[in-house]
């Protein structure tokens, strides 16, 4: 462990929880006002992604960025008008399965149009490249640019929630839809806007997620179960938790991948070898890298025992 | 105030007759669908009949959503193919036909190791809890392959051991009927369980969580034990399909395949304790010949799911037992020609999106053989505007007429719940 | 009336007409109550809401809690039956402490409540609401080795309940179906199914016209007889017809505890509803 692995992995780390972070805080978003957890939010993610990738070709990266998230906006907000507001009524559970089969809906549409294998969304010119060079590694653009946006985003939402008219009703109606609704304002159409904008975030975040790392149809899934990990974690309903959890676990797999020591290297430092025969081989001889995939499910797990309300959960259940 | 009194209502005639029927039925249906596929198809659905109703203990009558039951199931296999080649070596033996139970032990070990931290939360954050957890097990999997066998899985010959009887489950036929077997006991079983304290406990604490605890029950509790429950089943059925298949992968873990159940099970329906049996049919006809139509099968999966959710959250068998109900009241025969309308609709819809969507997929995929392909016999071109056009006419024509169907449909509909509604008051006065 | 004239229980204890500055009645040395406040406080946040609650409910009585909206009786009651947890005081069960314990727990040590808002089984038949009620108590825990049609002390006595809160004709609809007043009795019902003897009803006769009320006071004064009561009532009348004691609660604490006519003519409990002005003027006519 040196200092260029420890800065760029760090760097690294956090434009991939920042990343996270983009996209569980729409889900947190989507929970606090609504109480509808969005099983499709990764596949908005993933349709950001692949439209931007069409529409680049068209427009350019740079409109994209604007056209994209916008596009997933309409998406998400019809998907609320024409069929989340029907199941409204019957509850948490079917809200929940509304959401579940639109992932699947949006999974084969995604494959439909634009095929089975992954497509070559390219970054554009401005961010090819490396940003800064740090002991001999490239700290590339596309990354820094990640942060960036997902750092302007976090301040434009709380300006947003907090400083304007239209976040004080969002807040207001979180707990007293029918109060807010009483006062005159169109709850409906607040809820319609909130789940379109929680999927023009995760749009969005694809659209710049999907040139830094790869876009093909397993985007979804693959990060799918890591932010709900991370809304559980951070607290349901908490966008500090959420924020704090993403950035855990972004830094964590980050290091995890690039770490090659397992517990026989750890033995060894005490001078105790261990060979194919001793008791427990099969576990010993994992290294941190291969065991990377379920931290963040493992740390869950941990959560759940020892501080199920989450990192800074203030809501139950 | 004997025990007659409440178990021997009217219709337990009728009980004991579905209960014969559904034996029988098991019993028979490979004498009456003799190719080999129908075999293949009926062995799967006998195991996904176990599976799928014990994922119904959680999701129908505990209205506890998981995202991650196929990983009961899943062990059920790993643990039933690793006693399976124990078996085969000679280093442990145990008969084939009680390898399900192995399955079925695992099943309940992991469900109570791993159901203990699952069941602390309830609603949604219980369904990301067995997402997470699913996702944890199935991650695992890469890292432990002298358990999970790696990519290749792990293979086994079903046929150890002396034949008994001349039974020595290699032919497909004999294991159907041991599949048969375990499923009508498990399905009994499992009807059993929903006649007992637990059972009716567990549908209170699906309907009001809260006021379980002023009862005196501890809903947590309630909800871990069920779970344990649950995951035993699912792992007989686990157990089963490795038999069956004498290979497991580590996929039957994977989150696809809780998916499918929770779409299938939900599509048989979830509130009648028959659901899932349908549920388990439906997911074997997809899986094996609707995928054979078209590529897009789950696209229309997905589609069915989606308008059940919203218009039939009971699923298929809610829809039968509503029909069963109209019909008791001898009204079903007024709605024939409704229905009619409606399928007639409906199909002429599905061809004209069906259509456009085999072209879509022809483009992508065929392009090697030019542009034309069959679709119910007429001949489209994929390039050709008018190909399109054509069957978006198509479409857009079914779609309005389906509305326009579906509207009188349902004022009839209403006429006719209301027709019932007075008749019940009328006997009630009687 | 007095608690002596309604069937024997644990032992009686007697109450003296308090003059209207004693804030708990006077009884005998050594009497257990069924039900204890002692400095029960809670807060949400910054604001405290109980501040100070202290009760002491003898066994048997039928006490009614009012006071003005917002004065906390339904958090008094949250508090009491587990749903929150005080921040800190003490709330005592046939003395023993029950604060911090959870809902089944305290359940399960003999107090049983009802919901405001009606909290039933929807999907469950009457009968079987009924059932369920009584599983517990009689000992069949999680089980799920013997059939529910076996046990035959269940079902009698769900039978029984049936009866008494008169629905027996409504054996096997299901809850959801039935009219608003059925469902009260229904909650009724459930919350006395499993023989607690310490019972909180909040609100009971919640949206009900004059002729249900009065009906359904009836069958609350059926249903427990021999058990100690609690109800949380904004309707004087079903309070006067029903009640020994009166609990006023204003701003969370509980300023007077006595016989309804003595309530009725504390001064402070008139300020507290009326204003002081209207309370002077009470007190000059009062005869």
């Amino acid at each position: 462990m040196n200092l260029e692995f420890f800065t760029i992995s760090l760097l690294n780390g956090l434009s991939y929880g920042l990343l996270l972070f983009m996209l569980s805080s729409g889900l947190t978003l989507i929970f606090s006002m609504m109480g509808v957890l969005n099983f499709a939010h990764a596949s908005f993610y993933m349709v950001g992604a692949y439209i931007a990738y069409s529409t680049s070709q068209v427009i350019g990266f740079w409109w994209s960025l604007l056209v994209a998230p916008l596009l997933v906006f309409a998406m998400g907000a019809a998907f609320e008008r024409f069929c989340l507001r029907k199941v409204h009524k019957f509850g948490h559970v079917p809200e929940l399965l509304v959401t579940f089969g639109l992932s699947y809906l949006l999974l084969e549409l995604v494959q439909l149009v634009w095929g089975r294998s992954a497509v070559n969304y390219l970054l554009p010119e401005g961010l090819q490249g490396p940003l800064f060079t740090v002991f001999g590694t490239n700290f590339p653009k596309s990354r820094a640019f990640i942060m960036l946006i997902s750092m302007v985003m976090l301040a434009s939402i709380w300006l947003l929630l907090t400083r304007t008219r239209i976040g004080l009703v969002i807040q207001a109606a979180l707990t007293h839809p029918e109060t807010v609704e009483a006062l005159g304002h169109n709850v409906p159409r607040v809820f319609m806007l909130v789940f379109g904008g929680g999927a023009a975030l995760a749009g969005l975040a694809g659209v710049i997620g999907g040139n830094t790392f790869v876009t093909e149809p397993a985007m979804a899934g693959s990060v799918g179960a890591i932010i709900f990990v991370v809304v559980v974690v951070g607290g349901m309903g908490s966008l500090s938790g959420a924020f704090l959890a993403s950035l855990l676990i972004g830094l964590i797999q980050t290091f995890a991948v690039a770490m090659d020591q397992s517990l026989i290297t750890l033995l060894a430092r005490f001078s105790y070898a261990v060979t194919p025969e001793t008791f427990g081989y099969p576990l010993l001889k994992l290294t941190i890298s291969q065991v990377a995939p379920i931290l963040p499910f493992l740390f869950l797990v941990l959560i759940l025992i020892f501080r199920p309300k989450g990192l800074l959960g203030t809501r139950e259940g | 105030m004997t025990k007659k009194f409440y178990e021997f209502k009217p219709y337990n005639v009728g009980r004991w007759l579905l209960w014969t029927l559904y034996a029988l039925l098991l019993v028979v249906a490979p004498l009456l669908f003799k190719s080999s596929l129908a075999l293949t198809m009926l062995s799967q659905a006998g195991y996904l009949v176990i599976i799928c109703l014990s994922y119904n203990i959680l999701l129908g009558q505990g209205g506890m959503l998981s995202f991650g039951h196929a990983v009961y199931a899943g062990l059920g296999s790993f643990l039933a193919v690793h006693a399976m080649n124990m078996a085969a070596k000679g280093s442990f033996y145990i008969p084939l036909s009680l390898i399900p139970l192995v399955g079925g032990l695992s099943g309940l070990f992991f469900a109570a190791l791993l159901g203990y931290v699952t069941t602390k939360k309830a609603g949604t954050t219980f369904a990301m809890i067995t997402l997470g957890v699913g996702e944890l097990v199935f991650a695992m999997s890469l890292m432990f392959p002298e358990f999970f066998g790696g990519e290749g899985g792990i293979t086994t010959n079903r046929a150890y051991g002396k034949p008994f009887l001349g039974i020595s489950f290699g032919p497909q036929i004999q294991v159907y009927y041991l599949i048969a077997f375990y499923c009508f006991v498990c399905t009994a079983a499992m009807f059993a369980f929903t006649r007992t304290p637990l059972g009716r406990i567990l549908n209170a604490v699906r309907d009001n969580p809260e006021r379980v605890e002023f009862i005196g029950y501890n809903t947590q509790r309630v909800r871990y034990y069920a779970f344990i429950i649950a995951g035993f089943f699912a792992g007989i059925g686990g157990g089963l399909a490795a038999i069956n298949s004498e290979i497991v992968t580590a996929e039957v873990v994977s989150g696809v395949r809780s998916g499918s159940l929770l779409l299938f099970t939900f599509l048989g329906g979830a509130t009648f304790f028959f659901g899932p049996i349908i549920g388990a049919g439906l997911l074997v006809l997809a899986l094996i010949l609707l995928s054979e139509l078209s590529m897009a099968w789950l696209l229309y999966v997905g589609l069915i799911f989606l308008f059940m959710v919203m218009y039939a959250p009971g699923g298929l068998a809610s829809l039968i037992m509503m029909n069963l109900r109209v019909a008791s009241f001898g009204k079903l025969r007024e709605l024939w020609v409704g229905y009619l309308a409606l399928a007639v609709t409906a199909l002429v819809t599905l061809a004209g999106a069906a259509a456009m969507v085999e072209m879509v997929y022809h483009l992508q995929l065929n392009t090697a053989l030019g542009a034309e392909l069959g679709f119910m016999g007429i001949r489209l071109n994929a390039l050709n505007i008018n190909s399109w056009l054509g069957a978006g006419f198509v479409l857009m024509t079914g779609l309005g007429l389906f509305e326009l169907t579906r509207r009188q449909f349902l004022r009839q509909w209403g006429d006719i719940q209301n027709e019932i509604e007075k008749e019940i008051r009328r006997r009630e006065l009687v | 009336m007095t608690a002596n004239e309604r069937s024997a229980g644990p032992p009686q204890a007697s109450s003296a007409p308090s003059g209207g500055s004693a804030v708990h009645a006077v009884t005998s040395v050594g009497a257990t109550y069924s039900l204890e406040l002692k400095d029960l406080r809670k807060s949400f946040g910054k604001t405290e809401i109980i501040r100070g609650a202290n009760l002491k409910v003898a066994a048997g009585e039928r006490v009614a809690i009012i006071g003005p909206n917002g004065a906390g009786k339904s958090t008094l009651f949250n508090l009491i039956s587990g749903r929150f947890e005080p921040s800190s005081g003490q709330v005592l069960l046939h003395n023993q402490r029950i604060d911090g314990k959870k809902p089944f727990e305290i359940n399960r040590m003999g107090l049983s409540r009802s919901f405001q808002i009606t909290n039933i089984f929807p999907k469950l038949s009457v009968f079987e609401n009924l059932r369920c009620g009584v599983l517990w108590s009689l000992g069949y825990k999680y089980t799920f080795l013997r059939f529910l049609a076996d046990l035959d002390d269940a079902n009698e006595r769900a039978e029984e309940l049936m009866a008494m809160i008169k629905l027996e004709k409504k054996h096997d609809v299901l809850a959801t179906n039935l009219t608003y007043a059925e469902q009260r009795a229904l909650e009724i019902g459930i919350t006395i199914a499993g023989g607690a003897s310490v019972i909180l009803l909040d609100e009971p006769t919640a949206g009900m016209s004059r002729s249900e009320t009065s009906r359904f006071i009836n069958l609350i004064k059926e249903v427990t007889v021999g058990k100690t009561l609690l109800t949380v009532e904004h309707d004087m009348g079903v309070v006067f017809g029903l009640a020994d004691k009166i609990a006023v609660v204003v701003y969370g604490e509980i300023i007077a505890y006595d016989t309804p006519e003595a309530v009725r003519a504390d001064q402070r409990v008139q300020e507290a509803y009326l204003g002081s002005s209207v309370a002077d003027a009470q007190a000059g006519g009062k005869a």
